[in-house]
């Protein structure tokens, strides 16, 4: 016998919190508990008085899993709202990278030149290195990250995804 | 301006406030000073159980039994921990207790101090909700939000956990009413649509093969739901089963009554629930030990589902009609609505001459025996010298559990406590104790195996204190009978550490606690040995000396559908496939 793992589409949830202590063990432990993936989770307060953060995760799964991913989340006492951007329709997703790159001559001038396609940011040089900051959409981090690799990457710090839905309206 | 007040002062005001009459609770250092407060007041009763274990199964048990919240009151640490077991099967089981676990002084936490365990960490996945609580000030609020979180909604158990300094720190404390609104992320839906009832009132009255599949979400909803449940069955003349957990809701001696369903269930419930055309779920939530495997559970049915937990909705099994809502109110608006639009009892005579059928297998029959006591004989005659003092029965976990959901007969919710969805053994001698607690003048039964009431055993001493006549009937096998069943099924009959050994002498051991103990050996002591039993003030442990190698049937195997039942221990084979050795 042998174990079966089941495939999943990507999902991005957006969920109103009330900023208290534990409130991301709590989010954080469901999907442990629960066996559901994190691609990626954000989180920082977006209320004048701080008493409520936004949580923006990525998550995998199933139709009937990401369902049950909602159900179980508006379960918990400080969970406000849950919304599925993915599933209600057009929204915008950012993040942003901090990319570090090492290189001389050639590698050196193709990495900037890279980074204007990609209007990436210098915010840090030397003389053998850069550190870009750069914003988008996942793909489009991954694939800078991706041709930063040829040319020298070190290292990178990732936001992971924030989501707002487009329009006048809150979701 | 209100005067201050200590927060263990705090925290006893406002228990009283919220009605609290009974609370199950052990000392230790971090709990001191609410102890302290206890001591100077008359308006709530402590019960001193024996370890934390028990004081939380205690709180279930009377809180099943009563309908009131249960609360728990443990030290830091071990204490907490302890009391984690009977958090999860409350959690599980959908049971409203509050628990109050002392902790380390604020200044301590996170320094690995005497006695401190991270409680609210712990016990965070384990809770509907928990707190810790850094400020007096807050305390008050706090209780009266916990209460409420673990009664409204979906009940499950809240954890309050106290710093010691924050029980000695003083601050105001505001009555219910004045204090704060409750928790704005906290709105669970009571109230079902009416549109999607009246959608399940159509299919009701259109269905050539309707069942009900009720569970224990009917018991939390209130004994009028019990009635409710009985008013719609006869409207709709459909057959009635249920859950473990529902057991009660409908009377075992009513006609459209098929008996328990799933893994244990009867034969007439699993084929009626295979073949239906309308399967209604009221309060169930299709446990893998009431759906057998999941690609066979009722292929041809439409589906609805009431259930005040939208998380319980297509979890397991896809629904036709998922109706957020109380049950209660849910059948009371069908009740309504099928009244309104006069509709007439469909004619089910085709339908239920198919149940004749199924029922004339007679699945619960057993193989008799003159020569040792059939455990499942042994239940029925228990049954048929109590039934009519309407007791309250408790259990622990395994074979002996089976046999008491199968062979008791309810007739009235709130008299079966059973643990359910954790399973744990250890449950039904402190529940009984809490129930007993909670029903002074009912007589409560813990009927037990003598594996399950090792677990527990020491809380004979706190209904030795308490002068509670819980009589606690032991079917006796000398193995870890279930498990014994399962080596017997799967793993050709190699009993690996299921034999019950060194066993207590356990008459002796219930004279030791101020108990009466009573042997029954053979058949013709069984009568009598109850009835002694019953017969006898205060509490009473009956050693039931039971047939050792009695398999309970009928069963599904784990894995099996619900046409492929085993009614008789002929029919096992002894082996199972890793697919099957792999489910639960």
């Amino acid at each position: 016998m042998h174990i079966r793992t089941e495939k999943g589409e990507r999902h991005t949830l957006s969920v109103l919190v009330d900023n208290e202590a534990g409130i991301l063990a709590r989010i954080a432990g469901l999907f442990s508990a629960r066996g559901y993936n994190i691609e990626s989770l954000t989180v920082a307060d977006v209320t004048e008085d701080e008493t409520i953060s936004r949580i923006t995760i990525v998550t995998k799964g199933a139709p009937g899993v990401i369902e049950q991913i909602i159900a179980q989340l508006d379960r918990l006492v400080p969970v406000h709202k849950v919304t599925d951007l993915t599933a209600q329709g057009p929204h915008v997703e950012r993040e942003l990278a901090l990319v570090k790159v090492r290189g001389t001559g050639d590698h050196r001038i193709e990495a900037l030149r890279l980074a204007e396609v990609y209007r990436a940011r210098v915010i840090d040089a030397t003389t053998s290195s850069f550190v870009f900051e750069v914003t988008g959409g996942p793909e489009k981090i991954d694939k800078f990250l991706e041709l930063m690799r040829e040319v020298g990457l070190i290292e990178v710090a990732r936001t992971g995804v924030a989501a707002i839905v487009r329009g006048r309206d809150a979701a | 301006m209100p005067t201050e007040r200590s927060g263990a002062d705090i925290l006893i005001e406002a228990l009283t406030d919220l009605g609290v009459e009974v609370v199950f609770g052990y000392p230790g250092g971090a709990v001191l000073p609410i102890y302290d407060v206890i001591f100077k007041q008359t308006r709530i009763r402590h019960i001193l159980v024996r370890q934390e274990g028990g004081a939380v199964h205690a709180a279930e048990g009377y809180a099943r039994a009563t309908g009131k919240p249960g609360v728990v009151l443990v030290t830091s640490g071990p204490g907490a921990t302890n009391a984690v077991t009977g958090i999860v099967d409350a959690l599980m089981d959908s049971i409203p207790l509050v628990i109050i676990t002392g902790q380390v002084p604020t200044g301590l936490i996170g320094s690995d101090a005497f006695q401190e365990c991270d409680t609210v960490g712990i016990t965070r996945h384990c809770t509907k909700h928990n707190y810790l609580v850094k400020d007096p000030a807050k305390l008050g609020d706090i209780v009266h939000e916990a209460f409420h979180i673990a009664t409204s909604g979906r009940p499950g158990p809240v954890v309050i956990d106290l710093p010691k300094d924050v029980q000695i720190a003083t601050a105001a404390y505001r009555k219910p009413g004045t204090g704060a609104l409750p928790h704005k992320g906290y709105r669970p839906q009571v109230k079902p649509e009416t549109a999607l009832i009246g959608a399940a009132v159509e299919m009701m009255a259109s269905a050539k093969r309707p069942i009900l599949y009720t569970g224990g979400g009917i018991i939390n909803s209130g004994p009028a739901a019990s009635q409710l449940l009985r008013e719609l069955q006869k409207l709709t003349g459909a057959p009635v089963t249920s859950t473990l957990m529902g057991l009660g809701a409908y009377p075992a001696s009513g006609e459209a009554w098929l008996g328990m369903l799933g893994m244990h269930g009867t034969y007439e419930a699993n084929m009626a629930m295979n073949q239906c055309d309308l399967m209604v779920c009221l309060g169930a939530r299709y446990d893998d030990r009431v759906t057998g495997r999941l690609d066979a559970f009722s292929p041809n049915s439409t589906k609805i589902h009431v259930d005040i937990d939208r998380s319980s909705h297509n979890k397991t099994v896809q629904v036709d009609l998922p109706i957020v809502g109380d049950v209660g109110r849910a059948m009371e608006e069908m009740i309504r609505l099928w009244k309104a639009s006069a509709h007439h009892a469909p004619d089910l005579s085709d339908w239920w001459a198919q149940i004749a059928e199924w029922r004339a297998k007679d699945s619960l029959a057993f193989p008799p025996s003159e020569a040792e006591i059939m455990p499942q004989e042994a239940v029925r005659r228990l049954h048929e010298a109590t039934k009519a003092r309407k007791p309250i029965i408790t259990t622990e976990v395994g074979q002996h559990q089976m046999w008491a959901a199968l062979y008791m007969g309810f007739d009235a919710p709130n008299k079966w406590l059973t643990s359910g969805g954790l399973g744990t053994m250890g449950y039904g001698l402190p529940a009984a104790i809490g129930a007993q607690l909670g029903n002074p003048n009912a007589l409560v039964i813990d009927v037990a195996g003598e594996a399950s009431i090792q677990m527990n055993i020491q809380e004979m001493a706190t209904a030795t204190q308490y002068k509670l006549p819980v009589k606690v009937f032991i079917l006796n096998n000398e193995y870890m009978g279930m498990v014994r069943q399962w080596q017997d099924l799967t793993y050709g009959g190699r009993h690996s550490h299921s034999y019950s050994d060194s066993l207590p002498d356990f008459v002796r051991l219930a004279e030791a606690y101020g108990w009466t103990g009573i042997r029954i050996e053979t058949p013709d002591q069984l009568d009598a040995g109850i009835q002694q039993m019953l017969d006898t003030d205060g509490p009473v442990l009956v050693d039931c000396r039971v047939s050792k190698v009695a398999n309970c049937f009928p069963m599904i195997p784990s894995g099996a559908a619900h046409t492929e039942m085993i009614l008789h221990a002929n029919e096992v084979s002894g082996e199972m496939d890793d697919e099957a050795k792999a489910l639960v």
